[in-house]
């Protein structure tokens, strides 16, 4: 037999201005296993609070249930009383008499009463079969790992290790900086984007708090939020840090390569320094170009170097680390080439992207910031620019609007024309989405005091006749056919997630949208967190973004991991499911259905297991098991068959 | 006096309760009928308990979830919930109960105006399909 005491509150007139609570105190006491109730004005009042530490002790409950507001708002206010008598804050629970019944039905005050009575009904029912609870604790490393340095990682990589706790941050090619460091200048201040970045770079590189991993990769991820076990891949670059960057190495080396930092524009040595400004500043043996270095064929470069930076035996390395938060900030890459079939991309040498384009622009580019088109090194008199190529083309590319190139096209015609007076630029367009603090005005001053030419209309075709491109495309605001000479056509390419993103996903166990980009917890109230605690997401591998967005989603991500890390140990909800072994035939209907992967088959046993550290409680797979094998805390079947007979007792 | 339906509601805690919630502090009115029971998402509710509440007197039942797609809290618990309301509306044809006894809604926390129309909506329906009895109907 349960003791449940029953305290119903006024809420001053709120409640009881409309529900009889003398009423409802006097059923409710009926009810079987009611052993006390009462009401007063402010149970959420010190007094209030009081009535019931006392009537627990007094009259030994063993459950509580207080019908006042709802539980969202007061639950823990209870509870925590609960808890200061002795009583397990799981036995307590709320009857949300206010906002579901007293407000709502103010007009029917003698229906109203009654439907608070039921409401009391159905949670006395569940209150008498709560268990005693008592939530997880789990340490937490205070340890935070970012993958991928771009600015969003190093943005957020920067934010953790200032805030006091240890980072390890994760790059995949030789050198932190993303494509941020390929930019020229960046809307809408034109400030030139290495300047900006190489200051965060250096901070990166010098921050005691921050273990930089360039070249490596996270190949295995394994636990739960605060206990995560990461495996890294670095490879090998065959040059230490002993390397002063003194370039004599490039100089002796015999094999040219494609230059990816220039977006091959350019070519580089198999020994390389991605470019100037890289972190750490260091020289890396690219093995897929290298005559060889086992069995050693050249060994030129390990001739010249006179700080006996290089060597040859070193080996690729996996390294485990524990962390409590990880960042994924793995960012984007320009729709492929090859799939643009009719702007000629890929064929023409003069049909260009946008970043081959910031490239050209760039002053430690590979033309020394002098834009000539590649086929011929000419200065392009004529350049056509061609916004939204493959993206908002749902039917052949990409469905969503890539959000930057309105504004970098914009950019790179202004350029353009700063570089060459004389030039004609015009950008075809489909609209103008310019929708960011100065971004209108950034696009006006293009049109207007620019003298850019814009053309609203769809690109069909792009073709070479003579030296030249032909575009064709229509004019919409016109309705007339344009066919256009250039020199030099620049795409604005969809930004799309890197190829690699997948990957990391599925490492991380995080869904992806139907893009392939990271998928948020919530698209409106968690935007950077994902449906995996303790793991974060941020910059342009989350959806198109540019680098104001990146930089405060960044800061977004990093405080989710600090609040992580801060904690001494982190609590967990206890309503969670359980499996009940001898009951589950190992269907594993429940594994697939429940989105937090907390579900796993044990080989052994042929049963399946339940993380109770990643089960948010749901209850959806509870719901969908043929056996019964598995309860939800605190809201099992049972519970709830007692509710659902408890709402439908009484009057007729 | 006239017939008054009973009607249990399954609210996920994200959104419709959150709704229901916001229905009050806007003091939008709807008909009392609806005795709420508050479950964490409407993926949990199992078949059984939309049953267990026609044999045991309702007249209707409502399952309140977050909107499809992306709003869920568990991601896709409203799917499932769905899913099983296009089986549950099949088995109830077949056991002579009016399928549209029962109701499935998406209502997101912001939208309080919705869940009071929904409730009104739905006690009316219910009140024109007349009393069930269904757990009378299966002793006699
Ligand atoms: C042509 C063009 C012009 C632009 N101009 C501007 C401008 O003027 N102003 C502006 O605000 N924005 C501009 N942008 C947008 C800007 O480039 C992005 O906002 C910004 O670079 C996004 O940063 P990020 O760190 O998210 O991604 P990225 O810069 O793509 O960085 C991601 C990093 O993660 C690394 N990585 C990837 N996968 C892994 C892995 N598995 N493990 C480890 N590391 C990994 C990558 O190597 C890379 O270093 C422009 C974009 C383009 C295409
Ligand atoms: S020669 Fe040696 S020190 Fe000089 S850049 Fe090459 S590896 Fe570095
Ligand atoms: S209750 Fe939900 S979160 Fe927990 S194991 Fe079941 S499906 Fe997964």
């Amino acid at each position: 037999m349960a003791r449940i005491g029953v305290f119903v509150c006024h809420c001053g007139i709120n409640i009881a201005g409309v529900v009889d609570v003398e009423k409802v105190v006097e059923e409710i006491s009926k009810y079987p296993d009611v052993v006390h109730a009462e009401h007063y004005k402010y149970m959420c009042s010190d007094p209030g609070q009081n009535l019931i530490v006392n009537a627990i002790k007094e009259k030994r409950l063993d459950g509580v249930v207080v019908a006042a507001c709802s539980p969202n708002m007061h639950e823990t206010t209870f509870r925590n009383a609960c808890e200061r008598a002795g009583l397990n804050r799981y036995r307590c629970e709320m009857a949300n008499i206010r906002e579901q019944s007293s407000w709502v039905h103010a007009d029917e005050p003698e229906k109203a009463t009654e439907k608070a009575i039921q409401i009391l009904q159905v949670t006395v029912e569940k209150v008498k079969l709560n268990s005693e609870l008592k939530e997880a604790a789990v340490p937490v490393t205070k340890r935070c790992l970012v993958i991928g340095g771009g600015i969003a990682g190093i943005q957020a990589a920067l934010d953790v290790a200032d805030a006091g706790y240890e980072v390890i941050l994760v790059e995949k090619t030789p050198s932190i900086g993303g494509h941020m460091a390929q930019l020229s200048e960046t809307f809408p201040t034109l400030d030139c984007s290495q300047c900006i970045l190489t200051p965060k770079m250096v901070a990166v590189s010098r921050h005691p708090n921050i273990k930089l991993m360039t070249y490596a990769e996270v190949v295995d991820v394994k636990g739960f939020v605060g206990n995560f076990k990461v495996k890294i891949h670095q490879k090998a670059r065959y040059v230490t840090s002993d390397c002063n960057i003194c370039g004599k190495c490039e100089e002796v080396c015999p094999v040219i390569a494609p230059n990816e930092f220039d977006r091959n524009l350019s070519p580089r040595k198999a020994i390389y320094l991605p470019f100037p400004q890289a972190v750490p500043a260091r020289y890396t043996i690219d093995t897929n170009h290298c005559l060889g270095l086992n069995p050693l064929v050249c060994g030129k470069c390990k001739e010249v170097c006179e700080a006996k930076a290089i060597d040859y035996d070193m080996r690729d390395e996996e390294i485990e680390v524990d962390v409590g938060a990880i960042i994924v900030a793995t960012g984007y890459e320009l729709f492929p080439k090859e799939k643009i079939g009719e702007y000629g991309y890929g064929v023409y040498p003069d049909v260009i992207d946008g970043l081959e384009f910031e490239r050209l622009l760039s002053a430690s580019g590979p033309t020394g910031g002098e834009v000539v088109r590649p086929s011929d090194g000419k200065v392009p008199k004529v350049v056509a620019f061609i916004q939204c190529t493959a993206s908002r083309d749902p039917d052949s590319y990409m469905p969503y609007c890539s959000k930057i190139c309105c504004m970098y096209t914009a950019k790179h015609a202004m350029l353009y024309k700063h570089h060459v007076h004389d030039g004609k630029a015009y950008v075809f367009y489909i609209d103008i989405r310019a929708g960011g603090k100065d971004y209108e005005e950034f696009v006006k001053r293009a049109m207007e005091e620019e003298r850019i030419t814009y053309i609203r209309g769809k690109v069909s075709k792009v073709f070479r006749r003579g030296d030249k491109m032909v575009v064709w495309g229509s004019d919409t605001l016109s309705g007339e056919f344009v066919e256009l000479e250039a020199d030099l056509v620049v795409l604005a390419s969809a930004i799309v997630p890197i190829p690699d993103t997948k990957k990391v996903a599925n490492l991380l166990k995080i869904p992806v949208d139907e893009n392939s980009f990271l998928k948020e917890a919530h698209p409106k109230l968690r935007p950077v967190e994902t449906l995996v605690q303790g793991v974060y997401i941020c910059g342009a591998a989350h959806g198109p973004k540019d680098i104001p967005e990146t930089v405060a989603q960044a800061s977004g991500a990093s405080s989710k991991a600090i609040a992580i890390l801060s904690g001494k140990e982190l609590y967990h909800e206890p309503t969670t499911a359980e499996v009940n072994m001898d009951a589950c035939s190992g269907c594993r209907v429940c594994v697939n259905l429940c989105p937090f992967s907390a579900i796993t088959f044990n080989e052994t046993t042929h049963t399946v297991e339940i993380n109770e550290i990643l089960c948010e409680g749901c209850g959806t797979c509870v719901a969908a098991c043929p056996t019964g094998a598995l309860k939800l805390r605190n809201m099992t079947d049972k519970q709830i068959f007692n509710m659902i007979r408890a709402a439908l007792s009484g009057g007729d | 006096m006239g017939f008054e339906p009973k009607i249990v509601a399954f609210l996920c805690n994200w959104c419709a309760y959150s709704g229901a919630d916001l229905a009050g502090v806007s003091r939008l009115q709807y008909p009392p009928n609806m005795i709420p029971i508050r479950v964490m998402c409407s993926g949990r509710v199992d078949p059984q308990f939309v049953l267990e509440a026609f044999k045991n007197g309702a007249d209707g039942v409502f399952i309140g979830g977050c909107h499809t797609p992306g709003d869920c809290h568990y991601v896709v618990g409203n799917f499932k919930a769905f899913k099983r309301v296009v089986m549950l509306k099949k088995m109830l044809a077949q056991l002579g109960i009016e399928p549209e006894r029962l109701r499935i809604e998406w209502v997101s926390a912001s939208e309080g105006r919705k869940f009071a129309e929904v409730s009104k909506e739905f006690v009316e329906q219910v009140r024109s399909l007349g009393p069930l009895n269904y757990g009378k109907r299966e002793k006699a």
